[in-house]
């Protein structure tokens, strides 16, 4: 009982981020309204330039929502409304930009990272167990330790 | 030796973010530089009989300035633009964005009117086909209707020196 009652709390309190700035209603088709929701949400606002266009109440995520929905009520493919966004705005406003020469980094930036990460972990992880193993200083490396006679 | 390479590291993130932290994120570059405007019709806001289309950008450079009462970047440049306008340098065309028609009047008889003609665009279908996101902005168009130039926030008369000015020297330098 009282998990209900926390989660149906839980549910109310975060029910308040979930107030619709959509004021249109919904689309007439579960299809269109799915892909409605898609594009809105990969177009940037370039007012409030962390939020999507589906997410920001700014007048100009409003323009960019409407047009994306008559567009859509017009038959328009998505190539086609992404094509218009950013012939007006640029690849800027995709939050995930096509890869070009302007971009290659951005797009390979993880990869590097993931490679640079690595490689200085690995070089970091030998360097130590190589310094393990070395005698340490004014140890005799002939004299055998107590770990090889005990093996 | 082994203090080499996080210095190096250290390095080049400063430079990285000098670079990007120095750069204002809300200057998105416009699609349209270097592409003819987009087309346009709109109806003129002090006489709603005419209108103001691309061809009013034809011909000789132009300033396409998009402005609304509500915009207090716009109040800042708005002397500005009025010096300009009486300098007589080039024709600048306002763009009266997602504003209505009352307000726009009371503006421009209270604080001057710098502009040739001014397209009225209430719904912001015309600043949307521009790219418009934050007025003001001010493009710069080149006698054949491309855009040059686009200026995002208040116009200063630094901008127009160094921005402007050299832009529409080699204009007519072309013979434009």
């Amino acid at each position: 009982m009282m998990r209900r009652i926390a989660a149906l709390a839980l549910a109310l309190l975060l029910s308040v981020t979930a107030l619709a700035i959509d004021s249109e209603g919904p689309m007439p088709n579960p299809e269109l309204q799915a892909r409605y929701d898609r594009l809105t949400n990969e177009l940037r606002c370039l007012v409030c330039q962390n939020q999507t266009v589906a997410d920001s109440n700014a007048d100009l995520a409003k323009d960019l929502r409407d047009r994306t929905r008559e567009m859509l009520l017009a038959g328009a493919s998505d190539d086609q409304i992404i094509e218009f966004m950013t012939e007006r705005y640029g690849d800027f406003v995709l939050y995930r930009p096509p890869v070009s020469n302007k971009t290659l980094l951005l797009w390979a930036a993880p990869v590097l990272l993931l490679i640079v990460g690595s490689l200085s972990a690995f070089l970091v992880i030998r360097r130590r167990s190589l310094a393990a193993d070395l005698p340490e200083e004014g140890e005799d490396p002939f004299q055998t330790s107590e770990a090889d006679l005990r093996s | 030796m082994r203090y080499v390479v996080p210095a190096a590291v250290f390095a080049v993130l400063v430079v990285f973010f000098w670079i990007g932290l120095s750069k204002d994120p809300s200057e998105v570059p416009s699609p349209f530089i270097g592409k003819p405007a987009p087309t346009f019709r709109l109806p003129e806001l002090r006489n709603p009989e005419a209108t103001v289309s691309n061809a009013n950008l034809q011909g000789q450079p132009t300033v396409l300035n998009v402005w609304a009462t509500w915009c207090v970047g716009c109040r800042q440049e708005h002397e500005t633009l009025m010096q300009l306008a009486s300098a007589n340098m080039v024709p600048i065309y306002g763009l009266n964005y997602r504003d209505n028609r009352e307000d726009a009047l009371k503006w421009l008889d209270r604080l001057g009117d710098p502009y040739v003609a001014i397209g009225y665009d209430p719904e912001g279908a015309a600043g949307l086909d521009w790219g418009v996101y934050g007025a003001p902005e001010t493009f710069l168009i080149d006698p054949s209707g491309i855009v040059v130039y686009k200026h995002l926030g208040p116009m200063t008369l630094s901008v127009w020196r160094e921005e402007f000015m050299p832009r529409i020297q080699s204009m007519s330098g072309r013979g434009g």
